[in-house]
């Protein structure tokens, strides 16, 4: 048994399918108590790095512990201490949510009455009330998220896998999937290592951010520490057009920390936005561009995503939607 | 309120309780009746597919026995209801499993769950074929009724009923080996039900409509390497000429030998599932 002050450690994690790499050595170290945030685009390699630290894969290289012990050598320990709700909730249609949370408590060895007072427990912090007597066939989207969610949590393990808990969840669900995971944390104490492709997830929810592209970590950190990295305030610009030398221009103006150009869109990062925001149109005025929108903003995580890969995470109109509700 | 009482930092760093409900294994006995009592739960509950096994037997048995009755008088069967009974009961009994349902499970993420969980692995497919013996052995139950509605005795009494339902539950078991590989191989549901072509050499390139004496050529040389042949020539030796060693003994190592070839394609099949490479 390895022994590890983290709840969650991974050296050098690699995972080959053939050829391909999906997980490219990934270093990771939750600390109990945490709620980890695994941020990044579709096939980046987060379902697979969760697969191989609740067992369901060994790694091609490298190693990895959660709660203790050892992901190859101990996997039985590993599969006691963990909660486990993958990217669909994978349910039992025809069993009722008694039926269902039964019937997991059962295999993870609990008691007839333990099993009683965890769905008594159950019951209160997932609220599904008498929907738990009635066939799962019949539960909403959100339901069956918090069911599921239920089903991870039978039997208190110390470390709770949420592989994209709301991905295809209505923003009304999704919120309370939020509200029940901080609850999960806050109450219980549950390490909650959390993958997801929404920005807004991560940022609301992680004490700390991983985000993941290729295969491997490219940036790690507390959401604040991430977005100060990038600077204090955004401005972005979307031009039309060529740029006309406008890149050299705003990174001569005093203040401007920092100006990257991608697909036609500027983002000029400077302690101090409002100040600056001026002068960057007055430089923009000067190299002749044809300026669609100027915004002026305080980074988000896909400002971060976009710093260390190049790209957007993709997501970012879903994102918007949400933050203005 | 946080229901962990008085919690202690362990070597890992996480916080452990006493006198909190925790995980631990609850053993191989547990798991299978924990898997069999789910997969028996959802039989009731899935009548579209019970219903076709209970019909298709008595239709056949209803089908031989008006066509072909006549015919097997001339070939020397007596009694021709007791000669198909045993057919009726291969056929109820024949490809009947849960590997349809284990393909959904493999599908939705609900065999992963499982293997997240410290259930045994051995009993993911055992508890199924727990399931599918009791299953088998109740689908038996209508058309031996009918056998005794159109007055078909046992020549071996009361017990050789039970020893009757017993070789055929267990031939039916011994088959389910066959989908089960297929299902945990492919994880596809048309696979799997294309594993029903299976059952057509078995049941009807043997004694199913004459006896072996009256069969003929290349149906013949077959018949005798079928193992149903022997696994009919036992149940109807029970029905009609008592406890006859020679054909019993052919009808258990039948059951036997196909479900070593079925077991061992099944379980190699559930280790490569459930194996983590």
């Amino acid at each position: 048994m390895a022994v590890s002050s983290s709840a969650i450690r991974a050296e050098g994690l690699v995972r080959r399918f053939g050829d391909m790499v999906a997980v490219d050595g990934v270093d990771l170290s939750v600390a109990p108590g945490q709620i980890y945030g695994f941020l990044g685009p579709n096939g980046a390699g987060k379902t697979t790095t969760v697969r191989m630290l609740v067992t369901l894969l060994s790694p091609s290289a490298g190693r990895a512990s959660v709660a203790g012990h050892d992901v190859v050598a101990a996997p039985g320990g590993v599969r006691l201490r963990i909660g486990v709700a993958l990217q669909e909730a994978a349910l039992d249609l025809k069993q009722t949510g008694a039926e269902f949370l039964r019937l997991q408590g059962r295999l993870y060895g609990l008691k007839r009455g333990e099993v009683g007072q965890r769905l008594k427990d159950l019951g209160e912090l997932i609220d599904l009330g008498d929907a738990l007597g009635r066939r799962v066939g019949g539960y909403s989207g959100g339901m069956r998220r918090r069911l599921d969610l239920a089903a991870a949590l039978m039997h208190n393990p110390d470390v709770l896998f949420l592989d994209e808990p709301t991905t295809g969840l209505d923003p009304v669900s999704r919120a309370r999937v939020w509200e029940e995971v901080r609850r999960l944390n806050a109450e219980l104490g549950v390490t909650i290592f959390l993958t997801t492709q929404y920005l807004e997830e991560a940022d609301r929810l992680a004490d700390r951010v991983g985000i993941i592209d290729k295969g491997r970590i490219v940036a790690e950190g507390t959401p604040a520490k991430l977005k100060r990295s990038i600077g204090q305030d955004l401005i972005v610009v979307s031009t039309r057009g060529k740029l006309n030398g406008a890149v050299e221009r705003l990174r001569a103006l005093e203040a401007v920390e920092r100006v990257e150009a991608h697909d036609g869109e500027l983002t000029i990062a400077t302690p101090d936005g409002p100040r600056v925001v001026g002068r960057v149109a007055i430089a923009l005025e000067k190299a002749g561009l044809d300026v669609e929108r100027l915004t002026l903003r305080t980074p988000t995580l896909d400002d971060v995503f976009l710093e260390v890969t190049g790209n957007r995470l993709g997501n970012t109109d879903d994102t918007d939607e949400k933050e203005s509700q | 309120m946080n229901p962990r009482a008085t919690p202690t930092t362990t070597a890992s760093g996480i916080e452990r309780d006493r006198g909190v409900i925790r995980a631990r294994p609850a053993g191989f006995l547990r798991d299978l009746i924990s898997v069999a009592g789910r997969a028996l739960q959802a039989i009731p509950r899935e009548p579209e597919a019970l219903i076709p096994a209970l019909i298709i037997p008595l239709f056949f048995f209803a089908v031989n026995v008006g066509a072909l009755a006549d015919i097997g008088q001339f070939v020397g069967v007596s009694d021709f209801e007791a000669f198909q009974l045993p057919v009726a009961i291969v056929f109820a009994v024949t490809g009947i499993s849960r590997a349809s349902a284990l393909v959904t499970d493999i599908q939705s993420g609900y065999f992963d769950r499982l293997l997240v969980s410290p259930v045994n692995r051995y009993s993911l497919l055992l508890g199924l074929m727990v399931a599918d013996l009791v299953l088998v052995m109740a689908l038996c139950l209508p058309v031996l009724l009918l056998g005794f509605v159109l007055g078909i005795g046992f020549a071996t009494g009361p017990l050789g009923v039970l020893a009757f339902l017993l070789l055929s539950g267990l031939w039916g078991l011994a088959f389910t080996g066959f989908p089960y590989a297929i299902a945990l191989r492919t994880g596809n549901p048309g696979a799997v039900n294309s594993s029903f072509l299976l059952f057509f050499p078995f049941a009807f390139l043997t004694t199913t409509f004459l006896p072996r004496e009256a069969l003929t050529g290349w149906l013949a040389a077959i018949a005798d390497y079928n193992p149903v042949t022997y696994l009919l020539a036992g149940l109807r030796a029970l029905i009609s000429s008592g406890w006859v060693p020679s054909d019993l003994l052919p009808a258990i190592g039948a059951v036997v030998g196909v479900g070593v070839v079925s077991f061992a394609l099944a379980f190699s099949a559930l280790r490569a599932r459930v194996s983590r490479a």
